[in-house]
């Protein structure tokens, strides 16, 4: 949207339009779970106190956010691990790279936004190029915040993707989220985890799931659409697919939970199956995330089949309340469900 | 202290000479460099190396070693110098200073290099790696001390006073930073780029115990190691070393910019040859 010295971006000028519900900014602070929705608390927290009691050189630092990046359950059971280093994220990167020189393995909480856009360079050069183990784990990806650009980390994926040695992954709720704290530890070399905090939704225990670094996996089948995700956009996908079912509409969605290193020969093997429609969906901009991941890869293996891209524009985004937010910009479950059908015919 | 095969009979002054001697031999293999810091640093290095610090030469990775932090990734030239006096960087390899496949490259990286434990070069890190390894240290129980060295000019970088708060917070009494002011960076004289004075005092301010010392008058940079090393408060501890761009080499000494030097080919000579004489005198 342009916007211009009289018109304030968040203002609908759009006169005629049917009014909708003005929802709170309570939906700002943000569960990203649905009402209804069965969540579970501060998974990352609890994972990874209940790993830390067996590895003693796993320590908590974050940069005055420990509260809210969950990592306050951790600091409750191991204060004396716990390395409070101020609202000051280029010193956290600088000194978790320090640690791990020491032998440590230090788990560093911002928000995503504070370490892919304010820190880079830290998690570059002390972090990244040496190699080091530092698990950054790191809230609000995407857009789960409503607080408008300053919180909503859009371009991260970006970001990291482009950082050689690093590992980045997506949850998509709160099983998977406690299932990559093991994973980041066995894991040799610095982790990017996109951290889902607080109420996170429940969704995979219903579908057997068991994260892998690096292995995408099919959570259902179907002949019509493949939808290839990561994040909480599979979880959409997997509400899309239900509504589609009265549609007569077969959707499989392929969950990405590593977006680096790519599982492309999953991609490859259930992109070239013939007659489905692939569309890739992500919590992200259309800028250098999942979508242009699998669209480079399936040009450069000759797989071309019909490809569609769900994300969020290359704009800045609006403040205002998720659900609002997340239907305007076309990832919400509603909002994806129209869409695909669109482009079926 | 350090087990170096050239034992301690070797002065200080003596070991700086050579530190010097080895950076022009470098400076000589790409005609150009960081020789101005290189030879204001040089009795720092020789300090640092041959008296404060802790180390095997043979085992740089040891574990109850000393570390030194190269902030100022730029200064490579100077701790390549050194570690080739101090035996952990053989001398034979300093021909390839800069050259292709060398594992002397002009910006330090700790992948390249034994002895060098981190990667500088952007400027403003070194620091708060500092105080993670310092933090680290302090949980392994290690009475290991954390030596960095970085540049007036880095005191621009919002990242290196985070990380003196945050030093002073923690009580780093093991860390040790080193700013070398010798008033140039890129674009000029640093206290003209940005002004840092007053530098004693805004560093007390923020909780360190401060010296600031002559870096070229070795007697005081021995001295000040000795007391940093030896203080009691439960603080972190810097050493302010004024120094001089080129020190050693007056022709060079004498040049307005210095930040980084071009020198004929057949300067070269000429500067050692001036090295020898103030080293005779």
């Amino acid at each position: 949207m342009t916007r211009t010295t009289d018109t304030h971006p968040n203002v609908d000028t759009n006169e005629g339009a049917s009014p909708k519900p003005r929802l709170k900014t309570s939906a700002m602070i943000a569960s990203i779970a649905a009402e209804g929705q069965r969540t579970k608390p501060a998974p990352f927290g609890h994972a990874l106190v209940e790993l830390a009691k067996s590895r003693p050189e796993i320590v908590g630092m974050t940069a005055d956010l420990g509260k809210y990046t969950d990592l306050h359950i951790f600091a409750k059971e191991f204060p004396d691990r716990y390395y409070q280093m101020g609202m000051a994220e280029q010193l956290l990167m600088g000194s978790a790279a320090g640690m791990a020189h020491e032998g440590f393995i230090p788990f560093a909480t911002t928000y995503a936004v504070f370490a892919s856009r304010r820190a880079y360079d830290f998690i570059h050069q002390t972090i990244a190029e040496e190699n080091l183990n530092v698990k950054l784990a790191c809230a609000l990806p995407g857009l789960t915040s409503g607080y408008g650009p300053s919180h909503q980390a859009a371009e991260d994926l970006a970001l990291f993707r482009a950082m050689p040695n690093m590992t980045v992954l997506d949850p998509c709720d709160a099983l998977e989220t406690e299932q990559m704290v093991p994973a980041m530890v066995d894991h040799q070399g610095p982790v990017y985890m996109r951290l889902l905090r607080g109420h996170v939704p429940l969704v995979l225990d219903e579908y057997g799931y068991q994260f892998e670094i690096g292995k995408a996996k099919m959570l259902r089948d179907g002949a019509d659409v493949l939808v290839i995700s990561s994040g909480i956009m599979t979880m959409r996908a997997l509400e899309v697919a239900k509504s589609l079912e009265a549609d007569k509409v077969d959707v499989a969605v392929l969950h990405v939970g590593t977006i680096k290193p790519l599982d492309g020969e999953t991609i490859l093997r259930e992109a070239a199956r013939s007659g489905r429609m692939v569309v890739v969906a992500e919590n992200h901009t259309v800028v250098g995330g999942l979508g242009e991941a699998v669209a480079g890869l399936l040009l450069r293996s000759g797989v071309t089949p019909k490809f569609r891209h769900i994300g969020l524009p290359d704009e800045f985004l609006l403040a205002g309340a998720l659900p609002t937010l997340h239907d305007r910009y076309g990832i919400s479950a509603e909002a994806m469900t129209t869409t695909i059908k669109g482009w079926l015919g | 202290m350090q087990t170096n095969p050239l034992g301690h009979n070797v002065d200080l002054a003596e070991r700086a000479y050579r530190i010097r001697r080895n950076a022009l031999l470098m400076g000589e293999v790409q005609g150009q460099g960081y020789i101005g810091q290189a030879l204001d640093i040089a009795d720092v290095l020789a300090t640092a190396y041959f008296h404060a610090m802790s180390y095997r030469p043979e085992d740089p990775h040891w574990e109850e070693r000393d570390r030194f932090l190269l902030s100022n990734g730029h200064y490579a030239i100077a701790l390549y110098a050194a570690l080739i006096e101090a035996g952990i960087v053989p001398e034979e390899e300093l021909e390839t200073y800069g050259s292709d496949g060398s594992r002397l490259p002009m910006s330090g990286m700790a992948a390249y290099t034994p002895g060098m434990e981190m990667s500088g070069g952007s400027l403003g890190l070194g620091l708060s790696i500092g105080v993670g390894m310092c933090l680290g240290l302090k949980r392994n129980g290690s009475s290991s001390r954390v030596y960095t060295l970085f540049s007036d000019g880095e005191l621009d970088e919002g990242s290196v006073w985070e990380a003196i708060m945050s030093a002073a917070h923690w009580k780093l009494d093991n860390l040790i930073g080193i700013i070398d002011v010798n008033n140039q960076q890129a674009d000029g004289p640093s206290s003209q780029v940005m002004a840092f004075e007053p530098l004693v005092e805004k560093l007390q301010a923020f909780g360190w115990f401060v010296q600031r010392i002559d870096g070229n008058d070795i007697e005081a940079v021995r001295s000040a190691f000795d007391a940093a090393r030896d203080h009691a408060e439960p603080k972190p501890r810097m050493i302010v070393c004024d120094t001089r761009m080129c020190k050693g080499v007056p022709f060079l000494e004498a040049r307005e910019k210095n930040h980084f030097i071009r020198v004929d080919e057949h300067e070269w000579q000429m500067a050692l040859e001036a090295l020898d004489a103030g080293r005779k005198a």
